[in-house]
């Protein structure tokens, strides 16, 4: 047997692997950076774009836009996750019919079909009592706010059922047993509840919901990606109006993640924090 | 002030039931029966609890003693006989020989006046154990938050919990959230309480903190039905013990007779497998 010496030295392991990989990358990096330093894009209009007024009004649109349809989308959801969890037959097929049909048909076609309505129906209205002109209610905004909200509704309900779903039965028990109604025990328990299941996923829709607003520029509503193009319909600066508008669409995003996080945060309190991974 | 007012006229309006005598029992059942799809839980449960005894249910799991209690607070329906509280019929209304079936405002405002700790306590985990006592009171019965928090410190106190009005569920014992679990039932100032199993959840050594305000709690001349594992508390604080066995009342009768001298064989059988 060897006696140990106590001054042995400790070479840490080396990881050839992982600085192999990280040189692999750094050198992609370099490149694609390279790659728009010396390409054809004129940075200056970018930089002289960022902020013009069409781009701005079109930020605000697909802003504004993108909370009402998710608003729209939330209420949907709620209503169709309990009607899909109602015992009322009618009710619950109802509400599964309304997921399988708008879940299925892709967004930008919804769009289309809204903004067309006026082929089907020339004028809508309650018999009798009031009538418009489909053409005119149905204009780009309306339609873009209809085709998100409804299609965003169909996702939504489904994570609005998780939620539901993951609340423990004792839960509905013991609020049953301090005498609430079923809506006061929906809204007082059961959903601040089933939020820490459902803001996550909704969290994410969100996101998705801003840059699906894009695909309202194909029925002429003036967000953020259709001003891009008129803009460079007009003076043919197409790579950097759609980095402009990628640009804003990242600040967009970035500040919903952090709002998102607080959200959860909120949400979380009660439950004892998840251990750091 | 205005919470009174309300009490009374609520207590006016309620329709007294033909079937109802002056000095009839709190709860009363008649020939209760539940049954699972095919299978039959409770076949036939007659009972008459006074107002302010407790009756202590004991029997094998899966005698029915459980769904007994959840039947009085219409978290199950029953699907034979009739039951009574507060000599109102539980879940009907009568009028001649037709039984119309109470809409979920009413079955709630009846709910309001028992009171039920569960076997998991069902605390709620977003809200403090303050919050879950006042929910009730502030949402339910409408009582201004600044009353409501008064009474609910109290009862904190009362259940030896004031330190932990501002913890979550989650950062409480077993123990002490079966606790605040009782003080969450007081607070909707109940006729009646019902406890489903409420320390068979417990780890051994939190057992007697639970035990001892419901004992404290009985003292005080509440109603209460606790349906418990526990032959010592249900020695030493029931009025009347019940031994239940596959959906029948087997044996009824004072604390002594029932677990010190049985008469019935099935009772005896229990009696002696619990103790050894």
């Amino acid at each position: 047997m060897i006696a140990e010496s106590d001054n042995l030295i400790i070479v840490p392991r080396r990881h050839f692997g992982r600085i192999i990989g990280a040189a692999v990358v750094c050198l992609a990096l370099a490149a694609i950076v390279r790659a728009f330093a010396v390409g054809q894009i004129e940075w200056n209009y970018v930089a002289e774009f960022l902020t013009v007024q069409a781009i701005m009004t079109g930020l605000v649109n697909t802003i504004v836009m993108a909370i009402l349809a998710m608003l729209l989308g939330i209420a949907l959801g709620v209503v169709f996750a309990v009607m899909r969890l109602s015992a009322n037959p009618v009710l619950s097929m109802t509400a599964v019919g309304y997921i399988w049909f708008f879940r299925a048909v892709p967004a930008l076609l919804q769009l289309l079909l809204w903004f067309n309505l006026a082929l089907v129906f020339p004028t809508i209205g309650i018999p009798g009592l009031f009538s418009f002109k489909t053409v005119e209610v149905m204009t780009p905004f309306v339609a873009a706010l209809l085709g998100l909200g409804i299609q965003q509704g169909a996702f939504t309900a489904e994570v609005v059922r998780a939620g539901l779903l993951s609340v423990d039965n004792g839960q509905y028990e013991a609020a049953q047993t301090l005498g609430m109604t079923r809506l006061k025990l929906l809204r007082r328990i059961i959903m601040p509840q089933a939020m820490r299941v459902i803001v996550p996923p909704i969290g994410n829709e969100f996101i998705g919901m801003v840059k699906l607003t894009s695909l309202a520029s194909v029925i002429q509503f003036a967000e953020i990606l259709h001003s891009a193009q008129n803009i460079y319909y007009a003076n043919s600066r197409v790579i950097e109006l759609l980095i402009v508008a990628a640009i804003w669409y990242l600040v967009v995003v970035t500040v919903l993640s952090l709002i998102q996080g607080r959200i959860e945060a909120y949400y979380a309190r009660g439950v004892a924090a998840p251990a750091q991974r | 002030m205005t919470d009174i007012l309300t009490q009374t006229a609520l207590s006016e309006v309620r329709t007294v039931d033909p079937d109802h005598l002056a000095g009839a029992p709190l709860v009363l059942a008649q020939k209760v029966e539940k049954q699972f799809g095919t299978l039959k839980v409770l076949k036939g449960i007659d009972l008459a609890i006074p107002k302010g005894e407790v009756l202590c249910i004991i029997g094998p799991s899966g005698s029915g003693k459980s769904t007994f209690l959840r039947c009085i607070n219409q978290l199950e329906r029953i699907d034979g006989g009739a039951l009574w509280v507060s000599g109102e019929r539980v879940g009907y209304h009568r009028e001649g020989n037709k039984l119309y079936e109470l809409d979920d405002a009413a079955i709630a405002r009846q709910r309001r006046s028992i009171g039920m700790v569960f076997q998991r306590f069902n605390l709620f985990p977003h809200l403090t154990a303050l919050q879950n006592i006042i929910e009730g009171p502030v949402q339910v019965l409408g009582e201004p938050a600044r009353e409501a928090t008064a009474r609910a410190l109290a009862l904190l106190e009362r259940v030896g919990l004031a330190d932990k009005r501002d913890a979550y569920p989650s950062q409480l014992s077993g123990g002490q959230q079966q606790r605040v679990a009782i003080a969450r039932s007081l607070a909707m100032r109940p006729e009646l309480l019902l406890f489903d199993e409420p320390t068979s959840a417990l780890d051994p050594e939190l057992v007697s903190e639970v035990l001892k305000v419901m004992r404290d709690l009985a003292e005080t001349g509440m109603t209460m039905i606790c349906v418990t594992h526990e032959l010592g508390f249900a020695r030493d604080v029931g009025h009347r013990v019940a031994f239940m066995d596959q959906g029948q009342i087997v044996e009824l009768g004072d604390p002594r007779s029932v677990l010190v001298d049985p008469k019935e064989t099935r009772t005896k059988a229990f009696i002696n497998a619990v103790r050894h």
